[in-house]
């Protein structure tokens, strides 16, 4: 049997960063006490009808303008009808034929380089609520909070043929999304949501092999391990002379499995018809062209901005754009000093590694950029010894006191005290006369010994430079 | 006080000259509510406590001097209308606790007004029938002959207006539910345009063919109770924003040179001679008015009731698909939620109800689509294309409200089929999204009244008021005797 191939496409759910919900004006923001953010709209009342949000409209179409989809003139709205407890109108209003987005693409980058992945579409729906088990009470508790929550649903053609590619495609979607300030992409809080459709057959067969769908992955790395998983299924069954069963399946994060969600047989026939209560929307060139043109600055746009203005090497520019939150902090930090180079060494090095320790979070952040700036421009004009930021920057993530504060309490400025260091110094060659020896002999590696002995001795109330010069005066004999 | 006679009109002159306190009106009809309802059964819900304090309210207003034309009239809100804190159950025993936490935009405009809110009148369960038999608390009787329907599905509406039990009444009107049962109770019920008045709170069975509107005595007080409650809303994308400043503002008009065209697919064999007769004999009268006659053909009249029941039923299926036991409403019983839903829906819903949701269903399933919704949806645009058609010709359109006068209870019982041919002459109106108004034009030979339709063109009520007037000034109703 030739070598099986697998073929993926996705369908993400992405809920839009909307103050309100996208047919009433309730608030649309995460959590808050179960059924505290409804209204008799949301919870489908009799009687109540929808409005459409425009912003969510708006919002959608942005996304669209990134994956390079063309929009529908004219777009409406469907229902689809189910029956099931999290849904108050057993109707979830979303869009069938006539959806805002159709016919784009995204590029991704893989270990076997650039490849274009097709968009089918994309369509803006209605969230529906949360069901809470409570095994105590053996109930079932309804949320409706999230009901009605402008949800867009992007589905790709099946372009995808491993699990890195569909992780480097989630990865680029939420770049994507995050730069339109259209969705804050928290998989784990499920704002961003993942559906794989996933298939096996012998490479350029004619037809695609039975498809099982995956559901239930909260984070990219799941989705990556489900996929790893469905291809060793499916090659287990397809190798062994079975079937693979069309059916839905729930990826387990403990087991790193797939089992049986439910089969096709239940699968529901959603008996779509326009929504009677939604006019249908014709945009005009002109709408579309505003809202295209109140896009914010993507990813891609930076980078190369940075690339080209700021001269930054490749590498760092996509550190620093690949999360778009660090990335404001950086653009912030440099309206307040702009030496962008300076900021980015500061913002790669001492911040990104308090992030990746976990001692910081972009979440809930003590810091501002404008203190950030400052204490980087002291560095730079040598009003601190930058071997002084790593302390200095402890204590204001621990405080939230400024650096103008911490350096104050500490003595950290910089002191324009040449006696100071020249009876330092003085004191260090002379309690080392081996190390001097060997300097003047001609070992320069020593330099950096006394180096770290000033340091060390003047607590960075001079600058490297100061203390350079001292040394190599005084060493001289 | 004759009650069956008063009419909004001239109860706003007494009570803006005090000849009667808002009270004491609100009594009178509390009073006769009492008295006659339980031979009518319009009401299901009488909110007598909740009337005598608006009532109080209402003439505060109008002691500062400050009424508008609704304040203190005591009027009667048809069940499937939204009344926040005041039970709403559609006639259905899915809904028989729910009271609603909030008002529909057409309570709110009436509020503002301060009106007096008699109670809940009944109808077809979720304003499904056209004979209110299908109400599951109370089966309305026709105030006429207490054995006969008295149309639905605003029939509790109808018969209260007719028997002097409001002053006036909202109904709604999906395939003819205000026109037919106004025919049948002998009073004058406006079918306004679609997008005229907010649906917003009306409690949906067919989304693109419900409107609210009003069942009175005359047509001036059609008018009158639609310059109160139509506009447009913004909790309504489908209400429309086609301003007026008075319905009743053409009133008086002559009628000389008006075009009424009589399309001659009304007048076929499936309609009682007598009905025709009457219609016809008013024709005649328009014509001594000086409007001109005018034959005209709908030839896509044949295909409206399919069309029709496809559309409602498809909607209605979906709409009434968030009865689930969930949140409000019956709650049955079951291990699972799918049994719990499939009890609660079992329970809850009537025969008809079940039946429409069975069809509605059917339409839009997979594979059935094309073969009858889309094709439904076709014969809409058709019916549209004939009614424009007729309208450059013509002011107006003159037609039977139904196809015979109220029907004794039961004779249609075990024929669906035979009841929904019943809508041949309402549900175009609808489906072509046009306004129309019935108002008495004479009485069979048993004293039963027989209604005709004036239909206009979309936002013309104005029009029709005109019309129905001018005709009501020419004719000497005769009330019921109840």
């Amino acid at each position: 049997m030739a070598r099986l191939y697998p073929t993926i496409g996705l369908e993400i759910h992405a809920e839009l960063l909307t103050k309100s919900k996208v047919f009433c004006t309730c608030s649309a923001e995460f959590g808050g006490d179960p059924n505290s953010r409804c209204c008799p709209v949301c919870s489908g009342l009799p009687g109540t009808l929808p409005i459409l949000n425009h912003t969510a409209v708006e919002y959608i179409v942005k996304a669209g303008y990134t994956m390079n989809c063309e929009i529908s003139r004219f777009t409406k709205w469907d229902r689809k009808n189910y029956f099931y407890p999290d849904l108050p109108k057993a109707y979830q209003i979303s869009q069938m034929p006539r959806p805002v987005c159709l016919n784009g693409h995204v590029d991704i980058k893989t270990s076997e380089g650039d490849k274009r992945i097709r968009i089918n579409r994309i369509h803006l729906e209605e969230d529906a609520g949360k069901l809470v088990h409570d095994d105590y009470s053996k109930a079932t508790l309804a949320d409706y909070n999230r009901c009605g929550i402008p949800l867009i649903e992007i589905v790709t053609e099946p372009d995808f043929h491993s699990a890195e590619e569909v992780m480097a495609f989630i990865e680029k979607i939420r770049l994507l999304l995050k730069y339109a300030e259209v969705c804050d992409c928290k998989m784990e809080q499920g704002s961003l949501r993942c559906d794989v459709n996933i298939s096996l057959a012998e490479k350029d067969a004619e037809k695609l092999g039975t498809r099982a769908e995956i559901k239930n992955l909260n984070s990219v790395k799941a989705v990556g391990r489900a996929i790893e998983y469905e291809i060793y299924r499916q090659t287990e069954i397809l190798e062994a002379g079975g079937e693979v069963v069309q059916e839905t399946r729930r990826f387990s994060d403990s087991t790193g499995e797939t089992s049986t969600l439910r089969s096709k047989e239940d699968a529901h026939d959603y008996r779509y018809f326009p929504d009677p209560d939604i006019p249908p929307i014709i945009f005009t060139e002109e709408e579309l062209e505003a809202i295209r043109e109140s896009l914010p600055e993507m990813a891609e746009d930076r980078k190369n901005r940075y690339m080209n203005d700021y001269g930054f090497k490749e590498i760092d520019a996509d550190t620093l754009i690949a999360d778009k939150d660090i990335c404001d902090f950086f653009e912030n930090a440099l309206k307040v000093y702009n030496n962008p180079k300076t900021v980015l060494n500061f913002m790669l090095g001492e911040f990104m590694r308090r992030i990746n320790l976990g001692e910081m979070s972009m979440d809930n952040l003590e810091v501002t950029p404008e203190q950030v700036a400052n204490l980087v421009k002291y560095g730079d004009t040598d009003k601190i010894n930058k071997n002084n930021y790593k302390n200095i920057f402890k204590e204001m993530l621990e405080t939230g006191k400024t650096p103008e504060a911490i350096c104050d309490e500490n003595d950290y400025w910089v002191k324009e005290d040449n006696d100071l260091l020249e009876k330092v110094i003085g004191e260090i060659i002379a309690n080392n006369p081996g190390p001097v020896e060997q300097y003047r002999a001609g070992e320069q590696k020593v330099f950096g010994f006394f180096m770290g002995q000033a340091n060390k001795a003047l607590k960075g109330q001079a600058t490297p430079n100061a203390i350079r010069e001292m040394l190599e005066k005084k060493l001289k004999g | 006080m004759d009650l069956k006679n008063t009419t909004v009109a001239s109860l706003r002159k007494m009570l803006d000259s005090k000849e009667i306190g808002a009270a004491e009106l609100a009594k009178e009809f509390i009073g006769e509510i009492k008295d006659k309802d339980s031979k009518v059964l319009s009401y299901i819900t009488v909110t007598e406590e909740n009337a005598l304090s608006a009532a109080e309210k209402a003439q505060a207003v109008i002691d500062g001097g400050k009424a508008t034309a609704l304040t203190g009239i005591p009027l009667a809100i048809k069940d499937n209308i939204c009344t926040d804190g005041v039970k709403t159950t559609c006639s259905s025993k899915m809904l028989e606790d729910f009271v609603p936490p909030y008002n529909a935009t057409v309570i709110e405009k009436l509020n503002a007004e301060n009106y007096v809110m008699l109670g809940k009148t009944s109808m077809d369960e979720f304003a499904m029938g056209g004979s209110n038999q299908t109400s599951a608390f109370a089966k309305t009787k026709n105030p006429y002959n207490t054995e006969c329907v008295p149309g639905g599905s605003s029939g509790g509406s109808a018969a209260a207006v007719s028997a002097g039990l409001c002053a006036a009444a909202l109904g709604s009107d999906t395939g003819g539910s205000i026109r037919q049962p106004a025919s049948f109770c002998g009073v004058t019920g406006l079918k306004p345009t679609y997008g005229r008045v907010s649906r917003y709170g009306l409690v949906a069975f067919a989304s693109s063919l419900d409107q609210i509107g009003p069942i009175a005595r005359t047509a001036e007080d059609c008018g009158i109770i639609l310059n109160a409650v139509a506009g447009v809303d913004a909790h309504d994308a489908t209400s429309k924003n086609v301003p007026f400043t008075d319905f009743n503002g053409k009133i008086g008009e002559s009628l000389k040179g008006m075009k009424i065209a009589l399309p001659k697919e009304f007048y076929s064999d499936a309609v009682d001679e007598e009905v025709k007769n009457a219609v016809m004999a008013a024709a005649k009268e328009y014509e001594k008015m000086g409007a001109e006659l005018v034959d005209c053909s709908i030839s896509s009249l044949k295909y409206a009731v399919p069309a029709y029941y496809l559309i409602a039923s498809a909607e209605a299926a979906s709409n009434l698909s968030r009865y689930d036991g969930i949140k409000y409403g019956l709650r049955g019983e079951g291990r699972s939620f799918e049994e719990m839903i499939r009890d609660s829906r079992s329970r809850g819903f009537g025969e008809e109800v079940k039946r429409r949701i069975l069809l509605g269903n059917y339409a839009l399933s997979s594979g059935y689509y094309d073969a009858y919704y889309r094709k439904a949806l076709a014969l809409k645009q058709e019916i549209i294309k004939e009614y424009n058609d007729v309208f450059e010709k013509a002011d107006v359109i003159l037609t039977p409200t139904a196809p015979s006068v109220a029907y004794k209870i039961g004779a249609q019982d075990n024929d669906p089929v035979k009841m929904y041919t019943a809508d041949i002459c309402t549900v175009t109106v609808n489906i072509a999204s046009l306004p129309a108004i019935n108002t008495t034009c004479g009485y069979d030979k048993n004293g039963m009244p027989i209604g005709m339709s004036i239909v206009g063109k979309r936002f013309d009520e104005a029009t029709l008021i005109q019309t129905a007037d001018a005709f009501e000034k020419t004719f000497s109703p005769v009330r019921c005797t109840l």
